[in-house]
């Protein structure tokens, strides 16, 4: 008690004394975390009740009584209770390619692992020789196009024989790719001086955010051709892809707008007083403050759109999803939709979070002072 | 000379060019024009096709006998029903599903929005977890797997009866749906319905009348208990004192189905539950965005006023939270109800299901079926976003 009272220094030299014991520790912190209240206390019961009650079940089903090596639903059952993943892993290779030909299946896989390079390139800046690569990148569409579909000297193949994993990325990566930049046209358009533009564009996103998905893709699979010349016929896939792609770059717009619209009016008056014209004054000034802002909008559009790629299987496009479908279907697996369903949740679940913590990293990265 | 009239022209059309004004209107026009020609040729094509097959445009087969079957409908249908009473089914249908998703989705979403940021690390972590696998996975998977885990795991009706998946003894839980018991109102219950509009119009009155004493006096009545007594207790009691107007139909097992009652349908649940699922984790975010987005000080200069902790809830943090929860959450229930259109996944037959499936299919009219199923998505855009904006505006008028 003593040396407490005692003041051995001069006013204002006293060294900090360490926190009150009971202020600090495991047990502070179990207790502030845990136990703080009655409805703290509560929910931590709450809590492991729920642990208690799924995941000793959920582990016995996906994990401990689970079985791999079986050769139909009933050998399955005849080993254990929990899921069959034996399913999946006769049908693997199918839920990747579908019925893309066996012998050109390295032009997949190609063009598949020419993707991590390009993505590569274009999302992280310490990759090195940037910007000469960037070439890369840009022909990358041509050459992937080029490797899946055929033709100049390779095997062409029908794209009613895509399908899978393979058919999900197609979609999904066109469609990021070319959303984009329509969105950004768009956006601009919608709040553009010229009312007749304005009108076209604001008819047009309103028209397309009005409607599900799935009815644009009713109408590209029994309507479009009808607005066709007589006699001219376009591949279903292609006419999915400009469905899905229209769909996406007027969610796309909406993002984008809000960016435009938080950007100061000084800064479109700065860049008039510069002498700039419009577009330069947009893709010097105004876009990169205005993307910047709403990247984690246009992330989430892409994750949307990535999703959106599933409703295909309701026009007859197999996907991952429609793929996996058809193994339900099989009479050796009737009857399994947990395991084929959970196989294709764990392979969107990673693609979208992926994308989700690269937004964050992204925001974080971008985040040159201008949020308090 | 005759060079300098040539180019004259062209001077001219550059001026203009390089006029701003000039150039707009030249601009818009061009658009108008491009976009003009562009339906022109897009309508001119359609009816060249139409006419090389031998159909035209017109909504006459409507009033067709549909010929085929629905297996939930709110108003009378029969197989022998026109194609527009099918299409009017499967709107309510639409209409069901949206309204009971958007309820359970809200509530849910809320709860795990404020558990979310509960102190509790367990609970947060858990609430975490679940919303990022909920909304990291697509959609429609989603009701493929709650539709495949119900019919899979629910026992046939005659299992469901002698295994005890029962609820009283009155409802039974079945892969043939959800049977519970229908209340059939006599004459007499009119007069609860009417006491529960009258309760009411009396809440409202009693608001009107609290506020004035506060403004007034300064104090501060129960409006909240006398509503719940006014809209709650007030039809109850006149339930109890008319006699209990209502005859129940139970459920009962004949042959390999439930008869009586009334049935919620495994497609109408696994769609209703994995939309409502599926959307409470986005309206979770939101309404911790929302809640987030209060600042302490306000939580903090209520308390210094000395309000309670629950008025400072009500009256401070709520109506602010609100004004950032509300705009994503109408584009939320938008979501919701567009994404009920994959009720055709499971063939559950909504408006999508109906005039733009099976009606499209025998008919063969597609453009008349997907105009009608267009019209219709976009009425309720516009109707939803419209009551939001309202609603908006009122908010803020509140506020300031």
């Amino acid at each position: 008690m003593t040396d407490v009272t005692e003041q051995n220094y001069p006013p204002g030299k006293h060294p900090s004394l360490p926190p009150p014991r009971n202020m600090t520790g495991w047990h502070v912190w179990i207790w502030k975390n845990f136990f703080g209240s009655i409805t703290n206390t509560v929910l931590t019961f709450l809590s492991i009740f729920l642990i208690w009650q799924i995941v000793p079940g959920a582990l016995d089903f996906l994990v401990f009584d689970s079985v791999v090596n079986a050769g139909s639903r009933a050998e399955c059952r005849e080993i254990a209770d929990g899921a069959c993943w034996a399913v999946i892993v006769e049908r693997f290779e199918q839920s990747i390619f579908a019925f893309y030909p066996e012998e050109e299946r390295w032009r997949v896989i190609l063009a598949f692992i020419l993707l991590f390079p390009t993505v590569g390139i274009l999302l992280f800046d310490g990759f090195p020789a940037r910007a000469k690569l960037m070439k890369f990148t840009i022909a990358y569409p041509f050459i992937a196009g080029w490797l899946i579909v055929g033709g100049w000297g390779l095997e062409p193949v029908s794209t009613d024989k895509f399908g899978g994993v393979m058919l999900t990325l197609i979609i999904g990566v066109t469609g990021i790719t070319l959303s984009l930049p329509i969105g950004i046209l768009l956006a601009l358009g919608r709040i553009s001086k010229l009312p007749a533009m304005r009108i076209v564009c604001v008819a047009f996103i309103e028209f397309i955010r009005g409607v599900p998905l799935i009815t644009l893709l009713f109408v590209a699979s029994t309507m479009l051709n009808y607005f066709l010349p007589p006699g001219v016929q376009f591949d279903l896939l292609l006419r999915v892809l400009i469905m899905v792609t229209l769909f996406a770059s007027a969610y796309m717009a909406e993002v984008i707008r809000g960016g435009l619209q938080a950007i100061p009016k000084g800064q479109y008056e700065a860049a008039d007083a510069m002498g700039l014209k419009y577009w330069q004054s947009m893709r010097l000034i105004i876009l990169p403050q205005a993307l910047k802002i709403s990247i984690p909008g246009i992330v989430n559009t892409f994750i949307g759109l990535y999703k959106d790629t599933t409703l295909v299987i309701i026009i007859g496009l197999l996907d991952v999803l429609g793929i996996m479908k058809t193994a339900l279907a099989d009479p050796k697996w009737n009857g399994l939709p947990e395991e084929v369903y959970i196989y294709t949740a764990i392979f969107f679940f990673v693609s979208c979070f992926a994308m989700s913590r690269y937004s964050l990293y992204l925001e974080k990265k971008l985040h040159t002072g201008h949020k308090r | 000379m005759a060079s300098m009239e040539q180019t004259a022209p062209q001077m001219d059309l550059l001026r203009l060019w390089r006029d701003k004004n000039a150039r707009a209107v030249i601009i818009q026009i061009l658009t108008i024009a491009g976009l003009f020609f562009f339906t022109f040729w897009i309508v001119s094509n359609a009816v060249t096709n139409l006419e090389t097959i031998g159909k035209g445009y017109s909504f006459d087969f409507l009033f067709e006998p549909a010929g085929y079957d629905i297996n939930q409908y709110l108003i009378e249908y029969t197989n022998r029903s026109s194609h527009l009473t099918a299409a009017v089914v499967g709107l309510l249908n639409t209409l069901l599903v949206a309204v009971t998703g958007i309820i359970l989705a809200t509530v849910v979403g809320f709860i795990l929005g404020v558990l979310r940021l509960s102190k509790n690390l367990l609970m947060g972590k858990i609430v975490y977890t679940y919303i990022e696998v909920v909304r990291n996975v697509p959609v429609l998977l989603w009701i493929l797997l709650v539709h495949g885990m119900l019919i899979s795991s629910l026992p046939s009706p005659k299992a469901s009866v002698s295994d005890g998946w029962d609820f009283l003894g009155v409802s039974f839980l079945s892969n043939r749906g959800f049977y519970l018991p229908q209340p059939n109102p006599e004459p007499a219950f009119w007069a609860t319905v009417i006491a529960f509009f009258l309760g009411i119009a009396g809440a409202v009155v009693f608001r009107r009348h609290a506020r004035k004493v506060q403004d007034a006096t300064g104090k501060i009545l129960p409006v909240f208990w006398v509503s719940v007594a006014a809209i709650l207790g007030l039809p109850i009691l006149v339930f109890l004192v008319t006699g209990l107007p209502i005859v129940w139909s139970f459920p009962e097992l004949k042959g390999f189905n439930f008869v009586g009652g009334f049935a919620i349908k495994p497609e109408f649940m696994a769609l209703t539950l994995a939309l409502s699922l599926y959307t409470s984790s986005f309206i979770a975010e939101n309404v911790r965005g929302g809640i987030l987005a209060v600042s302490h000080g306000q939580t903090e200069a209520a308390h210094a006023l000395g309000i309670s902790n629950s008025r400072t809830l009500q009256l401070v943090v709520i109506p602010q939270a609100l004004r950032v929860i509300i705009p994503p959450l109408t584009s939320q229930y938008l979501n919701l109800t567009k994404n009920s259109s994959l009720a055709i996944a499971v063939g559950y037959m909504d408006i999508v299901a109906t005039i733009g499936g099976i009606s499209l299919n025998q008919t063969g009219r597609e453009m008349e079926c997907m105009t009608i199923v267009l019209l219709v998505y976009l009425c309720f855009s516009l109707l939803i976003s419209a009551f939001m904006n309202w609603y908006n505006k009122r908010i803020k008028l509140i506020e300031r």
